[in-house]
């Protein structure tokens, strides 16, 4: 058995380490100081590991300044030094990997990465940059613990509740890459959740009643995430069941130190002052500390910015300016919490012609808007549970309780925004305000509480019961005849049901697909997060754009062993969960000879 | 020096059995069997050389020559990159006016500050208020108190407390890579 659980935070911007010793009762989770190169020849211990990877020049430093611990001379440089010189030199840098991770437009494991390098720099995989950071995990453990080798611990890696079957299969082969042993795949809002209760110290079942609805609002530096937990009772114990998850959203703290930063340069520029990419940087750092500070204290208007000359005279060159609260709330406050309506939505707009591969980022940047996009596409989520008995003329889910993660949620004032916004929402449907959970570390929450899972699944305690967050479909072509100019329509066929739990198998749908031997067919695939009852087998003719979004098409290869090329084999789809909490989907021939079907699909 | 102690027959006969392959596979070893044969002793019997009259340690001098220099210029080189520490003091202030000074000033002061409390734990040495009246008691710790004005007579002490005193309970330097030159306190920039 493990000595130690471990908790892994996988993150967009930063990724933490915490551990749980299981032979001591009780104890709580400690985070790791993750030993990092902190500028050339200098290893500094930082409790968070930015997740920015920097592929240097050959000749860019001086032998032995990139030196770690654990390795004498790495040819790349990881965590707070990469972040800060990759800022300078920008082809160079990975960053954002796990966003490229869970961007279904790429191929995922090609060199795609720095998305801006020059042909001379090598690239890497979003793959191979997820591996790296938790290798370097690993190895900071095993530095500082060698006495518990990292690989026999019990690992517990976070990934965003939203993301899709091929993503949280990429997360898993990169921990497995990284040489991970033992893993279990959590949702952040899942293990943020966790280390509220962890830190709660057994108080937390006086906080939450039979009933309560609550709801994780998980903003990092680049994802925001969200998901809701109806509280039950089971034989006298309370249960909590994570019932809903929103969409992938790529928006977070990051995004909103930018704004500032070019609000407060398009002042600048009015007056005359350019900027150049070196002061640029230098005032989005200034920016989010004056934001902080701003954040932090409601009666300050404002707060000065100076922006440092690049050459060594200090003073001679700088630019001195200020952020004003005005700008604050006018662009933080009101741009991306915005104080909407329960029925507004995001706003989407057509893209442009012409876009370069990139991100998926967020087109709306306002937070409320995808928060009540969620809960309106949520009514019925509780529907199913004893204890709940949906408000007449109800038009969203209403939540009772809010958590808050993230260290966009540092600052009371956006705690604040998001709350009232929320309690305005219910008080116009004559639902009481819900209340604020209290005493969340924004910075380390979720892994401490992937370390608290770890502990808890080694004994007894209370566990999110949830099972996959969607329901999954493959689309068939249905058998008409063909109408020239139209194109044949498409039924969506269940094949894996909502809210299945780890290691367990869907029931095989009675329909049969055919596959042609030695070749590979790729099918459709649908994620359905509000239909609940769908079994395997069920088949959907029509289904409305809010009910069923189309995912990264999945792809079968029946292998040619035994079998004429060119034979149709006829097939099942069996789909599965994992003990580490992927999805698995098998094509299943008569005699139960089967095969696995692809989710990340290259593109040929 | 130890005289090797006698075996018993059944261990010295398994010794010979073992022996009689080990010789005839290792020639190295046979070669050295053979010195012992020919009375060579162990080297766990051979003498130490007799000890020879070291001089006692010089005392340690009153004066240390210097402080480690290269934690003297990792700090230095840390200010300098979170602060600007050395191109503010090596700039002429002069010149500016005290507005352009102040702002250099508050980023010198953001940074110097995270550089502080990255690197030293600080404590006031005396907990009292600054002002306050105070007595030291015989055989205060001299290096942690300094007393000033009417040095007179016999503790204990009575007096104000001009300054608390500051005290670094723990020290956070990086690690230094082997082979790193921390003479280079900021390196020259070049934009390629």
């Amino acid at each position: 058995m493990s000595r130690y659980a471990i908790g892994i935070d996988l993150g967009t911007t930063h990724s933490a380490l915490s551990w749980v010793d299981l032979q001591t009762e009780g104890t709580a989770p400690e985070i790791l100081p993750v030993a990092q190169q902190s500028g050339p020849g200098a290893v500094q211990d930082f409790a968070l590991l930015p997740s920015f990877l920097y592929l240097p020049h050959a000749s860019e430093f001086a032998a032995g300044d990139l030196a770690l611990p654990w390795h004498a001379a790495p040819d790349r440089i990881t965590g707070e030094w990469a972040r800060s010189h990759g800022a300078l030199t920008p082809i160079r840098l990975v960053s954002s990997a796990k966003s490229w991770l869970g961007h279904a437009g790429v191929d995922r494991r090609a060199g795609i990465l720095p998305a801006d390098a020059p042909v001379e720099v090598e690239r890497i995989s979003p793959l191979a940059a997820s591996t790296h950071y938790l290798q370097h995990l690993r190895d900071a453990w095993n530095h500082r613990h060698p006495e518990a080798p990292f690989d026999q611990q019990a690992i517990t890696v976070t990934i965003p509740a939203s993301f899709d079957p091929a993503a949280r299969e990429l997360t898993a082969e990169a921990a497995q890459a990284a040489g991970y042993r033992d893993i279990t795949l959590l949702e952040e809002p899942q293990a943020a959740l966790y280390s509220w209760i962890a830190g709660s110290a057994g108080d937390w079942r006086k906080q939450v009643q039979v009933g309560d609805v609550i709801l994780v609002i998980d903003v990092g530096g680049g994802t925001s995430d969200f998901s809701l937990m109806a509280v039950t009772e089971d034989a006298g114990n309370l249960q909590l069941n994570r019932v809903a998850v929103g969409e992938h959203i790529l928006l977070g703290g990051d995004n909103m130190d930018l704004a500032l930063a070019h609000g407060v340069a398009r002042g600048l520029a009015a007056e005359g002052k350019q900027l150049d990419p070196w002061q640029m940087r230098a005032l989005t750092y200034a920016c989010r500390l004056a934001k902080e500070q701003l954040l932090g204290d409601a009666d300050l208007q404002s707060v000065p910015l100076v922006v440092p000359s690049r050459g060594s005279k200090l003073i001679g060159g700088s630019i001195r300016t200020e952020l004003k609260r005005e700008l604050l709330t006018a662009l933080l406050l009101d741009g991306f919490f915005p104080a909407v309506e329960s029925s507004a939505r995001p706003v989407s707009r057509p893209r442009a012609g012409l876009t370069q591969i990139g991100l998926p980022y967020a087109q709306d940047a306002a937070v409320t808007r995808h928060l009540a996009a969620l809960l309106g596409r949520q009514l019925g989520a509780t529907a199913q549970l004893a204890g709940f008995t949906p408000r007449d003329g109800a038009s969203f889910l209403h939540p009772t309780a809010v958590l808050f993660n993230g260290g966009v949620f540092k600052s009371e004032l956006l705690v604040e925004r998001v709350l009232s916004t929320l309690n305005a929402w219910l008080a116009a449907d004559g639902a009481p305000a819900a209340r604020l959970l209290q005493g969340a570390d924004m910075d380390h929450a979720v892994a401490r509480g992937a370390a608290y899972y770890g502990q808890v699944r080694q004994s007894q305690g209370i566990r999110i019961r949830g099972g996959t967050a969607q329901a999954y479909y493959v689309g068939i072509e249905s058998s008409m005849p063909a109408v020239p100019g139209l194109e044949p329509p498409v039924q969506a066929l269940c094949v894996a049901p909502f809210g299945m739990e780890e290691g367990s198998e869907a029931p095989l749908p009675p329909q049969q697909l055919g596959l042609v031997v030695g070749e590979s067919v790729r099918f459709r695939f649908f994620g359905s997060s509000v239909r609940r009852e769908d079994r395997p087998g069920t088949l959907l003719d029509f289904w409305s754009p809010e009910e069923l979004q189309e995912l990264a098409q999945i792809e079968a290869t029946l292998p040619a062993e035994g079998r004429a090329a060119g034979e149709v084999v006829p097939v099942q789809l069996r789909a599965r969960v994992t003990d580490i909490g992927t999805l698995e989907l098998l094509a299943e021939a008569a005699g139960g000879v089967h095969w696995k079907v692809e989710f990340d699909v290259r593109d040929a | 020096m130890t005289e090797p102690q006698s075996l018993p027959f059944f261990s010295r006969l398994s010794i010979a059995v073992g022996s009689f392959f080990a010789l005839l596979g290792d020639g190295r070893l046979a070669a050295r069997v053979q010195t012992l044969r020919n009375g060579a002793p162990l080297a766990s019997e051979v003498p130490p050389p007799a000890p020879v009259q070291t001089p006692p340690p010089p005392a340690p001098a009153p004066v240390r020559a210097t402080a480690n220099v290269d934690a003297a210029l990792q700090l230095l080189a840390l200010l300098q990159r979170e602060s600007r520490f050395v191109d503010f003091l090596q700039e002429d202030i002069a010149a500016y006016s005290d507005a352009d000074v102040g702002g250099a000033a508050r980023l010198l002061h953001g940074g110097a500050r995270k550089v502080l409390e990255d690197t030293f734990d600080l404590e006031a040495i005396r907990g009292e208020a600054e002002g306050s009246r105070l007595t030291l008691p015989a055989g205060f710790d001299a290096a942690a108190v300094r007393v000033t004005g009417n040095v007179v007579g016999q503790p204990p002490f009575t007096g104000t407390l001009q300054h608390k005193g500051w005290r670094a309970t723990a020290v956070r330097l990086p690690a230094l890579t082997e082979g790193h030159d921390a003479r280079v306190i900021a390196p020259a920039e070049v934009e390629l």
